[in-house]
């Protein structure tokens, strides 16, 4: 496998506008697979709408306690709920598609095209990026056209907010697709990696319940990061700094260590 | 880029048009080896512009790392690889536009349709051929909208083969593309390859079917051991493993032996039994008949036994070649 040399990652020698041409494409391919196998769009967008919509119905939900700083229970389960659907994308969607290539041989085949197969993974980013987005979208509008949630005090910082979570939760999605051989593996480390995250991002125990201890791990925990960025944004203003840092962190560690080990063979 | 399309082509195809002196593929002492296996040891061989040049040789014998180190997906580890003038892998873009693949065992994603793949590698070319005329040649017309995991083994071959001609390549390497389907489809394939040379393609053909060789193959590397061990045309090496042939008759009258042995062509005469065994060469039956008819004697129930490249295969390596009817790969 490492005596694979092929640079997966060089520029392809067609003029620009076949390449902006061949790009999209792979997108609008990508994009097909996505939509006709939607595991992505049932995790990450249809189950987080769904339970938004029986937290909404609950009564139970409208409550305000004291320890929610003016939140009730449904507002604080919005941000937790869009976290949901960023990690569903990211750490199932992204890789599994790449993974299945690379058993395939369908990596191989492109890295003998003037197209380098890097430009699949780009795709797929594309297109996992551009579900995520809608998926918080959806999920913001839903809950304050339909539950009264208060629209965000700072839109730009959930905007960014939103955008750091997905490069974090990206980045780590493209490392399971690095080390997991087969798309059995990357399935069920995506799935070992979820439920703990999301128990950190608070779906369980939403953060304002959590001991100081659970807390300060939260607060380190990519989806416990963009819960907390997403969650400022809404309540208080721009996020404070440390969970986006936390977050461009993952993004970097992440990245670098997917890079290292990504095989496209 | 700062070019117009047309005259990138142009640039192309003066760097990279083999001149009629210039082999379309050259490979000399070739040598690959991964830790201590040794895939190939050391291969050389040349492909004229428009030969269908056949790879042959027993599973493991190094045949898809030789053709792998020439497509540029595989680093050797020495020796020297030309494509239509071009190093495969500090030349890798250019190469990648010029030479169309068919790799073993590379799949597609089953829930696209034929058609959606083709119009996606299609774009990956600046000059790329038709869609419908393509899929029309494979016999792939009725299929442009099915998904790829309906399609049944020959048709994904086929398939295959449609993406490594989609960008018009002056040279198409093929890795055991007939592997896998029935002697139907196999004998289409053939005609296939045979058609696709015509429109001036070189082909780099890997195979382990003697009879692919025999019957499509210009010229055939035998390949055993990571070296290559006869290089010729199907017939002289077959000529070569059996050293000449032989007829078999009835004589309707008896004769004498020197009246054979005299002849340039005949090397020997044998008599098991009642028949009439003659070993030569050059054209033996006609030399043969022509000087018994001359002497009164006719030869009835005339056999002639040429030896073929399995026999060829055989003497030179030592071994048969594996079971044809399985997808092993080397």
């Amino acid at each position: 496998m490492n005596s694979l040399t092929m640079p997966a990652t060089r520029s392809s020698a067609l003029p620009a506008g076949r390449r902006r041409a061949a790009f999209w494409q792979i997108v609008l391919n990508e994009a097909r697979l996505t939509w006709r196998r939607p595991i992505g769009l049932i995790g990450g967008v249809a189950i987080p709408l769904l339970l938004l919509i029986i937290f909404g119905l609950l009564p139970a939900f409208k409550q305000v306690p004291a320890s929610f700083g003016g939140q009730s229970i449904f507002d604080a389960y919005v941000p937790i709920l869009a976290a949901f659907g960023l990690a569903m994308l990211g750490m199932l969607g992204l890789p599994l598609p790449l993974v299945s290539y690379r058993e395939l041989g369908v990596l191989r085949r492109l890295s003998t095209t003037p197209v380098p197969p890097s430009w699949v993974l780009a795709a797929q980013a594309v297109v996992q990026a551009f579900i995520a987005v809608a998926s918080v979208v959806v999920i913001f509008v839903v809950a304050m056209a339909a539950f009264g949630a208060p629209a965000p005090k700072s839109p730009a910082g959930l905007l960014l907010s939103v955008a750091v979570s997905m490069a974090g939760l990206f980045a780590i999605g493209l490392l399971i697709a690095a080390v997991a051989k087969t798309s059995t593996a990357a399935n069920v480390i995506g799935r070992l990696a979820f439920f703990p995250l999301m128990f950190f991002a608070g779906l369980w125990l939403p953060r304002a319940l959590m001991p100081a201890l659970l807390l300060d791990i939260s607060n380190y925990t990519p989806l416990g990061a963009a819960v907390q960025a997403m969650q400022s944004s809404m309540q208080t203003g721009f996020p404070p700094t440390a969970p986006l840092l936390v977050l461009a962190a993952y993004a970097i560690v992440f990245g670098f260590l997917a890079r290292r080990f990504f095989a496209w063979e | 880029m700062g070019v117009t399309g047309t005259s990138v082509i142009q640039a192309v195809e003066h760097d990279a048009g083999a001149g009629p002196g210039q082999p379309a593929v050259q490979i000399a002492h070739l040598r690959k080896t991964y830790g201590p296996l040794v895939a190939v040891d050391d291969v050389s061989f040349s492909v004229a512009a428009g030969e269908i040049f056949g790879i042959l040789g027993p599973n493991g014998a190094g045949k898809t790392t030789t053709v792998e180190c020439a497509i540029g997906l595989r680093q050797a580890d020495a020796g020297s690889i030309s494509l239509l003038g071009l190093d495969p892998r500090a030349d890798r873009d250019r190469i990648h536009e010029v030479v169309g693949v068919q790799l073993q065992a590379s799949a597609m994603p089953a829930r696209l349709r034929v058609g959606e793949i083709l119009d996606m590698y299609r774009s990956f070319y600046r000059d790329p051929a038709d869609v419908g005329e393509l899929i029309e040649a494979l016999g792939l017309a009725g299929k442009r909208g099915s998904f790829y995991k309906s399609l049944s083994g020959g048709q994904r071959q086929r398939l295959s083969v449609a993406l490594a001609l989609i960008g018009r390549p002056k040279i198409a390497v093929l890795d055991e593309m007939t592997t896998g389907l029935d002697p139907a489809a196999r004998r289409d394939a053939w005609e296939l390859i045979a058609g696709i040379r015509d429109r001036g393609v070189t082909i780099l053909l890997v195979t382990h079917f003697m009879e692919e060789a025999e019957r499509l193959c210009d010229r055939v590397a035998l390949i055993d051991g990571g070296r290559v061990v006869a290089l010729d045309t199907p017939a002289g090496l077959a000529a070569r493993a059996s050293g000449g042939k032989t007829v078999r008759f009835l004589p309707s009258a008896p004769f004498d032996d020197r009246l054979l042995t005299d002849l340039p062509e005949v090397s020997r005469v044998d008599r098991p039994g009642r028949q009439v065994l003659v070993t030569g060469t050059g054209e033996l039956v006609n030399a043969v008949i022509l000087t018994l008819h001359a002497a009164g004697v006719t030869a009835r129930e005339v056999q002639l036994d040429s030896s073929n490249l399995e026999d060829a295969f055989v003497r030179l390596t030592g071994k048969q070649l594996a079971d044809t009817t399985e997808g092993a790969r080397s």
